[in-house]
């Protein structure tokens, strides 16, 4: 239902072996897929993403999938603040811009807030950097993250065990879904590019933004 | 003024969009279609301070868990919101096939059009397979009528149509039980919120009408906003 097995446990990432994460709890993959990650992008030092990945407080595997989408909130809402501060954007763009801004703020503040009422402690926002030019660039890698975020939404749901915070990432995915849209429509890209939107998993989603976190 | 013989289709429809207090009283009242039929003729415009039976406070997010009744007819569990979500399929894709054969748009509109009724389509040919590899019978397609006048008022009633859409996966979503099941109602979920949104921005309205976080619509509900289009 909800993959997350690492295939590139090999000579590329000695330190995997030294970890033991059996049995291969949900927080184990999810952990030894970002280290992978991590590893095949140079990082040794483990950031706070995968740092949270491996807390286990209350609310068990829950938690886990609200901060790993609290993660990815905090990357788009930084994304589109330092686009509307660094970027010359056209009135039509700043103004969508800055209400996709707004949402993702939101979904930080409600996922932060879920996650301390379920008992455990929320990600910390990771150390980002985008690279920006024009409006174009912009609007591509907008349309890239918000892509993104659905896909990674539609890969962890199914995983979630409450009812409650399934309704809650039910209604944050289709806001990204709308957010992805106007991107699209701004750039003359289709707004619905397939009839089925992808689901990701947690490994294909870190290996997407990993270029933009510093950790 | 609606009327059970006359139904104000675009009003129907929009008080069940736009107005979550109107959802919520329908459904706490209503619990059935039957009664939700006359509920929402009797009230027609928009005072709902006229509307009885107060209102019980069910949240948003769970507003939908009653909806075992209303989809009564579609089948049990995953089955019946299957055939539920089969049958408002049925109804989009006809619904943007009457309208490119209505000649009404051309260009870069019409190319939007042709694309999402090709989705909704698959949409129906997905979730047909999906109900019968399950063991079940799908839904029949319905006859299905829409109002064709002119292209801004099609392009209205397109937006509401995906906006309602897309509240009602949303809906659903937390009463499924199958793991695939959920995994493909999302699929879509996401894909009829683009819908709305590039709808939306086309007719002049927000792309986020609810803001941060859509709002789920239940089944009674939007059954009851589609009817009219139910010849």
């Amino acid at each position: 239902m909800h993959d997350d097995s690492n295939h590139e446990t090999g000579p590329a990432a000695p330190e995997l072996a030294a970890i033991d994460l059996r049995p291969l709890s949900r927080g184990g993959v999810i952990a030894k897929g970002a280290l992978g990650v991590a590893a095949l992008y140079g990082a040794i030092a483990v950031g706070p993403m995968v740092r949270r990945a491996f807390a286990q407080n209350g609310g068990g595997g829950d938690v886990e999938i609200l901060n790993f989408a609290l993660t990815l909130e905090y990357l788009e809402a930084a994304f589109y603040e330092r686009a509307l501060d660094q970027v010359e954007l056209s009135d039509e763009v700043r103004e969508f811009a800055e209400t996709i801004r707004d949402d993702e703020n939101a979904h930080v503040d409600a996922l932060a807030k879920t996650i301390r009422d379920l008992g455990g402690t929320p990600a910390q926002a990771p150390t980002v950097a985008f690279p920006f030019s024009d409006e174009a660039a912009f609007l591509e890698l907008a349309q890239t993250l918000e892509d993104t975020g659905v896909s990674a939404y539609d890969g962890a749901a199914p995983a979630i065990r409450s009812k409650e915070l399934l309704a809650t990432a039910g209604a944050i995915v289709q806001v990204e879904a709308r957010h992805a849209a106007r991107v699209r429509l701004a750039r003359n890209a289709p707004p619905a590019p397939q009839a089925f939107d992808p689901a990701l998993n947690q490994r294909q989603v870190l290996r997407a933004i990993q270029p933009f976190v510093q950790s | 003024m609606s009327t059970p013989d006359k139904p104000d289709d675009l009003g129907a429809l929009r008080r069940a969009v736009a107005d979550p207090m109107s959802r919520r009283r329908l459904f706490a009242v209503a619990g059935g279609t039957g009664a939700a039929a006359t509920l929402l003729a009797a009230c027609g415009g928009d005072d709902d301070s006229e509307m009885s039976g107060g209102g019980a406070a069910t949240t948003d997010t769970t507003a939908a868990m009653g909806d075992g009744d209303a989809l009564a007819d579609f089948g049990e569990g995953d089955i019946g919101i299957l055939n539920y979500a089969l049958t408002l399929e049925y109804l989009e894709a006809a619904f943007y096939a009457d309208v490119v054969a209505s000649g009404l748009f051309k260009g870069a509109d019409l190319k939007l059009i042709r694309h999402f009724g090709r989705d909704e389509a698959d949409h129906v040919v997905a979730l047909r397979s999906t109900v019968r590899d399950l063991g079940a019978k799908p839904a029949p397609k319905p006859r299905t009528e829409f109002p064709l006048d002119s292209a801004e008022e099609v392009l209205e009633l397109a937006a509401t149509v995906e906006n309602l859409g897309a509240a009602a996966y949303l809906g659903q979503a937390p009463r499924i039980r199958n793991g695939d099941v959920l995994a493909a109602a999302l699929s879509i979920h996401a894909v009829e919120g683009r819908h709305a949104a590039a709808l939306n921005t086309l007719v002049g309205e927000s792309f986020v009408p609810d803001g941060p976080f859509a709002k789920p619509a239940d089944a009674a509900t939007v059954l009851e906003a589609v009817q009219p289009y139910i010849a």
